[in-house]
């Protein structure tokens, strides 16, 4: 896989510790391992922090939303104030309930938890920056990203709760009926970049923001207001956060779990919300193209501004109940996201488009 | 294809769970997500308020009864100074009248003002909660400048009130009815039309008018059924037959009704509270009882429009300083009564819709 990287600005760094651990003597399938072991916990390092940066940036809009201040104590207008509480999660005793289903209900966090990370193999974070440029990219992103849907049902299931096993089911009936809706709208761009792979879309809109999806695509908006809702749904975000609905059924899926098994699921929402907006970003928003400033960083803007939204959402809307949920995915968003689809489909065919 | 049979479960609500209000326990019967039957089980704060009573000179029993609901207190001061009043036939001075009005109003304002946070919370909108809360905050700290109390206020006692305004709480008074109408408004303007907050409430957990006649239910409930009735009007005390405004009535007894007339009841409070502010005349604040005073033996039931319906005091004495019986009535004790029938065949998101719309608090069930 390391001659793919070629053009690649990650593999600079991938090139280099290879050539640093060959000087060290070590053979070649160690060295292959050791360095793509070093380049995922990179990733994962910087996830990590994105993640608690989110957390802590939900919190203050939160608060400023509701006209208080949100963390203030700990550090400039509470800064670390995530990076306490994850310190707090990780000395919590490990509080287990006695007839659990133990396989299932110590592995749902990590399945979640590793799911949530799954999709930045693909993710240009920028010019040349990615960490695997695979052919099938967008496919694979969703493929994985509903995996979220298994460990929340293992959590369910696991922990012999029936709140939880409420919450669990609640999940699975909405992430595979907010799942058509949002396929149906990313295949509308993949109609016109005429590929899955994510740099040749991000590349076919390069240029001014003209030639962005939103704005190129004959229903570009429709495309994306549709995809925006589908990915909050998808996120477990309110208005569509029924799974963990507080005030029905007290935390949902995550009930019985406590401590770091908290802390997993709680860091992979928000990476999951990070993930949803970065998508966004890249189908419809240009991904990294934009002027003057480098391309991490403009990926980077784009995405908070998406997560923004996101958040905009959470701290405005009730809560929607679930057959309403489903009704509002069934009989307005599938048909509307097909509708856009087979139009934009045609119009691609005749030529109507620029 | 066969219908796919499947089996009911039962699930407690409560007695702590966010969506409760307190220690209620409701004990659902569910189909999958459809609540089938609701069992309420009461009891879990229940302090013994009405046998102490008996144990306490009547003045002594003011504090106590602040306990009995303390989320418009100034209504059970007022309910039990009432009815001692009536018992000992004690002559109340005209301004504490108009200070009781002003206090009774804007605590029913207060009162209001946390069912419109705490029901937009309970449907998932985390924002009014705060806004509710913002603008109470102006009352409780008119009641703070008064009596010193932010909660249980212990202002009203048998005979008038116990100390005067201070000069300031004109003006802030109506400073703080000024912003609160305002902001009244951008309540309105973020709930009211939201297609969310419609499909929530809307002919959800529809009260037909008899059911709730026949379950006693009172007050706003009652109202939003399409019962045009309200005791401040209807079988006036203190002086509220002086004033000039109007009972708001809706016909559907639906959430969003009741929901709707919480925010209607708001704007005649502030008319009412307006009207006496401007009336407020010169004089004693407090007839002049001894604190060991022996009503003559006999029975009363005194009854205020409290924001949660009709709250009664009733009073057995024989002749001593200090009551034979105390019965207290709180609203809420007959909606949580009449919720199992009306509430049931909903989804659980619509119960917790109900339950937050009928306004139930559990001190006042419980007592």
């Amino acid at each position: 896989m390391g001659d793919n990287l070629g053009n690649l600005e990650l593999a600079h760094v991938f090139y280099w510790l290879r050539d640093l651990l060959l000087a060290t003597g070590l053979t070649e399938p160690w060295v292959t391992i050791v360095t793509y072991t070093a380049l995922g916990a990179m990733m994962f390092g910087v996830l990590a922090l994105l993640a608690l940066f989110l957390v802590w940036w939900e919190r203050k809009i939160g608060g400023h939303i509701q006209q208080r201040f949100g963390p203030m104590r700990t550090g400039w207008h509470g800064w670390y104030q995530t990076v306490m509480d994850a310190l707090k999660l990780l000395q919590k005793e490990d509080v287990v309930v006695d007839k659990r289903d133990k396989f299932v209900f110590f592995w749902a966090p990590v399945v979640c938890f590793v799911a949530a990370f799954l999709a930045y193999v693909v993710m240009p974070f920028g010019n040349r920056l990615i960490v695997a440029d695979l052919n099938i990219g967008i496919l694979y992103i969703m493929a994985v990203t509903t995996f979220t849907v298994i460990s929340l049902l293992m959590a369910g299931w696991g922990s012999n709760n029936k709140y939880a096993l409420l919450g669990g089911l609640r999940s699975a009936a909405q992430v595979v009926s907010y799942e058509v809706p949002m396929v149906a709208s990313i295949l509308t761009v993949i109609v016109y970049a005429g590929s899955l792979s994510m740099v040749d879309i991000v590349e076919a809109q390069s240029g001014l923001f003209i030639n962005w999806n939103i704005f190129r695509l004959p229903f570009g908006p429709i495309a994306f207001i549709v995809y925006i809702i589908a990915a909050t749904a998808e996120a477990n975000r309110t208005p569509f956060d029924i799974p963990e609905a507080e005030q029905e059924l007290v935390a949902g899926f995550n009930i019985e779990y406590s401590g770091m098994k908290f802390a997993m699921f709680f860091l992979a929402e928000f990476v999951n919300m990070f993930t949803v907006s970065a998508i966004a970003v890249t189908l419809f928003f240009g991904g990294w193209n934009g002027v003057f400033l480098p391309s991490w960083l403009w990926f980077l803007l784009k995405t908070l501004g998406v997560v923004l939204l996101l958040m905009l959402f959470r701290w405005t809307y009730p809560r929607l109940r679930v057959d309403q949920l489903m009704e509002f995915a069934w009989k307005f968003l599938v048909p509307l996201a097909f509708a856009n689809l087979i139009l934009g489909s045609i119009m691609k065919y005749l030529g109507w488009y620029w | 294809m066969g219908k796919l049979k499947t089996e009911e479960f039962v699930v407690n609500m409560g007695p702590v769970h966010p969506a409760t209000h307190g220690v209620c326990r409701l004990m659902l019967t569910m189909d999958g997500e459809k609540v089938v039957k609701i069992e309420p089980v009461i009891g879990y704060l229940h302090r013994a308020i009405e046998k102490i009573c008996e144990n306490r000179t009547y003045p002594q029993c003011i504090p106590l009864m602040d306990r009995f609901e303390y989320v418009t207190s100034m209504s059970t001061n007022q309910v039990f100074a009432q009815a001692a009043e009536r018992l000992a036939g004690i002559e109340v001075p005209e301004r504490a009248e108009y200070l009781r009005v002003i206090m009774l109003e804007l605590n029913r304002i207060a009162s209001h003002l946390i069912f419109y946070g705490v029901t937009a919370m309970d449907l998932g909108a985390l924002t009014p909660f705060l806004y509710g809360l913002r603008e109470r905050e102006y009352i409780v700290d008119l009641f703070e400048m008064t009596c010193g109390q932010r909660l249980t206020y212990n202002y009203i006692r048998v005979g008038g009130v116990s100390r005067d305004i201070p000069p300031q709480f004109v003006p802030k008074c109506r400073e703080a009815l000024k912003i609160i109408g305002d902001k009244l408004r951008d309540y309105e303007g973020l709930l009211n039309e939201n297609p969310i907050w419609l499909r929530r409430t809307r002919g959800i957990g529809h009260l037909p008018a008899d059911l709730a006649i026949s379950y006693g239910v009172s007050g706003p409930v009652l109202r939003a059924s399409g019962v045009d009735y309200d005791i401040r009007r209807d079988d006036p005390y203190s002086i509220y037959d002086r004033f000039d405004w109007e009972v708001p009535v809706r016909h559907n007894g639906d959430c969003y009704d009741r929901y709707l007339l919480r925010l209607d009841e708001i704007k005649q409070s502030i008319k009412i509270i307006e009207q006496a502010l401007d009336g407020l005349p010169e004089g004693d604040i407090k007839a002049k009882v001894s604190p060991n005073f022996k009503p003559p033996a006999g029975e009363v039931y005194s009854r205020v429009e409290n924001s949660r319906g009709e709250m009664g005091v009733y009073i057995q004495s024989d002749g001593t300083n200090k009551p034979l019986r105390v019965k207290c009535r709180g609203g809420s004790y007959n909606q949580l009564q009449a919720l199992p029938h009306f509430g049931t065949d909903v989804l659980v998101a619509d119960l917790v819709a109900i339950f937050a719309t009928l306004d139930i608090i559990l001190p006042e069930v419980d007592r």
